[in-house]
């Protein structure tokens, strides 16, 4: 039965955005072994369903903010590909002219609040950021994208107290991919078979949903959003995903944390599988859409690279501006 | 003998683990994972998981931990896995570890080590790049260590684990992979006693951790100018050993003091403040300090570039007390 949400558009939308963050992120991999970008790169690829769903169900004026691996949100906001790799590149031209690098991408227009690599850091910022839309009465809602790594630290569980106490409009959503680094959640969290509890003990509704089916989440998404919109104050989201490649580049694939044959099992269930497989089953596409969108992504992927790279460095006088504002 | 930095770390970790059974190593990523940097390697091996603690990342509950541990008589070694998380945990390093001693009139002590890496690498970005040791020299009842070699590491951490206070060990993510003579066998270099190391009669540079690399490849182009620079490394950067630097600056007349964190408040206008009061009618000219930018680190590598120390800075510093400037 062919469901009111599975519209062809919004699918073949679905589908490409995920499209375009992974063939974007495959290609910073090939960039960063050029040596056109360093420091430490977190690689979104596996869980692209998480961002794509979840932002796909926010008003262009709502917030999203997120941790270090931040390259998904940004694009699935919106983001120009091309100011997003320039900043990876550490380019003038980049979406922070060069200043913040992969792990504090920020678009402000687009309501993408930032990329934080504190761990945990930017979630009581995403309780503020519900706050003042509370505070001015706007009726807008903030999604805050965090690790399972995240759930124990104290700021998180002060930040789900405040947001609970407060009823602010802020939607959870824990990335949970089963490993911070290398340790396995089981290892980290007391209660990592049910993190949403962990919400759950502070008062908040929460749910857990399949981080690989892109219309599962964006379907959860879609109604907790309208019940923060009006006033039922925060969810969480305990999203299932899996990270396909190391934490970083500096970690191998699967290191010895896990062994290949899990992540071969998890790669099964590629989120752009299952999507292409729902839109050709339910018959909403064809072989030839994929190829199309294949081209036109590759295209933007492309067209991104040049622009980072034909980009100019900024020049050293722009070491002491934006330190203060004006 | 020949050895890595981190190497040395892992050797005197291991020494005095298997020396001392109230000591374990805490952290995240130290046990199966070999340590983020690779520090505890073969360490859940020997020690057992008891003692090499994986923690979730909650710096703040792990650090307060070993602050109680070692207030119940264990003798934790704390990893954070880099400075800038310990700032999370800087509520219990500064109003718990560091008082806790005073506060009881001596009743209580803390004997514990919290080390990782401080300072920049290479383009990682403003909250990963930050030389606070500023921030824990400030703080009475905290003694604080940045060694430079992987001799002045292995005998600096073998001494802060033996000490009866809270030590702050900081490393340096470009060190670990950095090579030198290691003393065999058996020793400790004590703390709060500065190190010459190289010895000169025109300027005294002062400099401690990767800082003092560069401050040493300054030197030997100078001395190839016909420039002789006395290069001294504080090592232990609380307790300072004062002395030391008075007794060079009485010889040459003129200091540079190089360090990679933020000027406005930072180390070296202490050091200077002491070499004033100590030294001041020795100095032939005002005391130049090198520092890192007053900025918040940026990616970009031009940019970052020019915001942390390099020799051409430290050479200029030393030619302009010279007067060849
Ligand atoms: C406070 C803090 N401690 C440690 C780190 C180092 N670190 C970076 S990412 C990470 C693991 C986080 O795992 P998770 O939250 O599950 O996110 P994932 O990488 O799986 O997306 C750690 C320990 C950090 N960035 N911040
Ligand atoms: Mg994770």
């Amino acid at each position: 039965m062919i469901m009111p949400s599975m519209d062809r558009v919004d699918l073949l939308f679905l589908y490409r955005q995920m499209l375009l963050i992974r063939r974007f992120e495959e290609k910073s991999a090939e960039m960063y072994a050029l040596a056109k970008i360093a420091g430490f790169l977190h690689l979104y690829i596996g869980e692209e369903a998480i961002a794509v769903g979840a932002i796909a169900a926010l008003r262009p004026d709502d917030y999203a903010i997120s941790a270090y691996r931040d390259h998904g949100h940004c694009l699935a906001r919106g983001s120009d590909p091309g100011q997003v790799m320039a900043e990876l590149f550490g380019k003038a031209t980049g979406l922070c002219q060069g200043k913040g690098g992969s792990m504090h991408l920020v678009d402000a227009p687009r309501r993408f609040m930032g990329g934080y690599a504190i761990v945990g850091g930017h979630i009581p910022l995403a309780t503020g950021l519900a706050f003042a839309t509370k505070y001015q009465t706007l009726d807008l809602v903030t999604v805050c994208f965090f690790g399972e790594g995240a759930i124990p630290s104290g700021q998180a569980h002060e930040a789900l107290n405040l947001a609970a106490l407060w009823k602010l409009p802020v939607i959870f959503v824990c990335e949970n991919n089963r490993y911070g680094m290398g340790t396995p959640a089981e290892r980290a969290i007391a209660l990592y078979a049910d993190v949403a509890g962990t919400a759950r003990s502070y008062g908040i509704m929460a749910e857990r949903v399949d981080g690989m089916d892109v219309l599962a989440v964006r379907d959860l998404m879609r109604k907790v959003v309208e019940q923060a919109r009006g006033g039922k104050g925060p969810f969480f989201i305990e999203a299932m995903t899996y990270r396909f490649m190391g934490h970083s580049m500096s970690d191998p694939a699967h290191g010895h944390y896990r062994t290949k044959e899990e992540v071969e099992e998890h790669r099964k269930r590629d989120p752009l599988l299952l999507l292409k497989q729902t839109i050709l089953s339910n018959n909403l596409g064809a072989e030839a859409d994929f190829i199309q969108l294949e081209l036109e992504v590759g295209e933007v992927v492309t067209a991104a690279v040049r622009f980072a790279d034909e980009s100019p460095f900024p020049p050293l006088s722009d070491l002491y501006d934006d330190v203060l504002a004006e | 003998m020949l050895m890595s930095y981190r190497e040395a770390l892992n050797q005197a970790m291991r020494e005095e683990m298997r020396r001392d059974s109230r000591i374990f190593l805490i952290g995240e990523e130290v046990g199966y994972y070999q340590g983020a940097f690779k520090v505890s390697k073969g360490f859940v091996e020997e020690f057992g998981p008891q003692r090499v603690v994986d923690t979730p990342i909650t710096e703040a509950g792990f650090t307060g931990l070993a602050i109680g541990a070692a207030m119940a008589g264990l003798h934790p070694i704390v990893e954070l896995m880099t400075m800038n998380f310990g700032i999370l945990a800087l509520d219990q390093i500064v109003n718990n570890a560091a008082k806790i001693h005073y506060m009881s009139g001596g009743q209580l002590s803390v004997p514990l080590v919290i080390r990782g890496p401080g300072s920049a690498a290479h383009q990682l970005g403003a909250q990963h790049s930050q030389s606070l040791e500023a921030w824990f020299c400030h703080v009475p009842g905290l003694k604080v260590i940045a060694p430079a070699t992987p001799h002045d590491a292995k005998g600096l951490l073998k001494s802060a684990i033996r000490d009866n206070n809270p030590v702050i060990f900081i490393e340096a993510q470009l060190l670990y992979g950095t090579k030198g003579d290691v003393g065999d066998g058996e020793y400790t270099i004590p703390l709060g006693v500065a190190e010459v190391k190289r010895a000169g009669r025109d300027a005294t540079i002062v400099a401690y951790s990767k800082m003092l690399l560069l401050a040493l490849e300054a030197a030997d182009q100078l001395s190839r100018e016909g420039i002789e620079v006395e290069v001294i490394d504080p090592r232990t950067l609380k307790p300072l050993d004062i002395p030391t630097i008075v007794a060079s600056v009485k010889k040459t007349g003129r200091l540079v003091i190089v360090e990679e964190g933020w000027h406005f408040c930072g180390l070296g206008a202490q050091i200077a403040e002491s070499i004033y009061a100590a030294a001041f009618d020795y100095l032939d000219a005002p005391i130049q300090r090198v520092t890192g930018e007053d900025v918040p680190m940026p990616y970009s590598r031009p940019l970052e570039n020019a915001a942390i120390p390099d020799k051409a800075r430290v050479i200029e510093a030393v030619k302009t007390l010279c007067g060849t400037q």
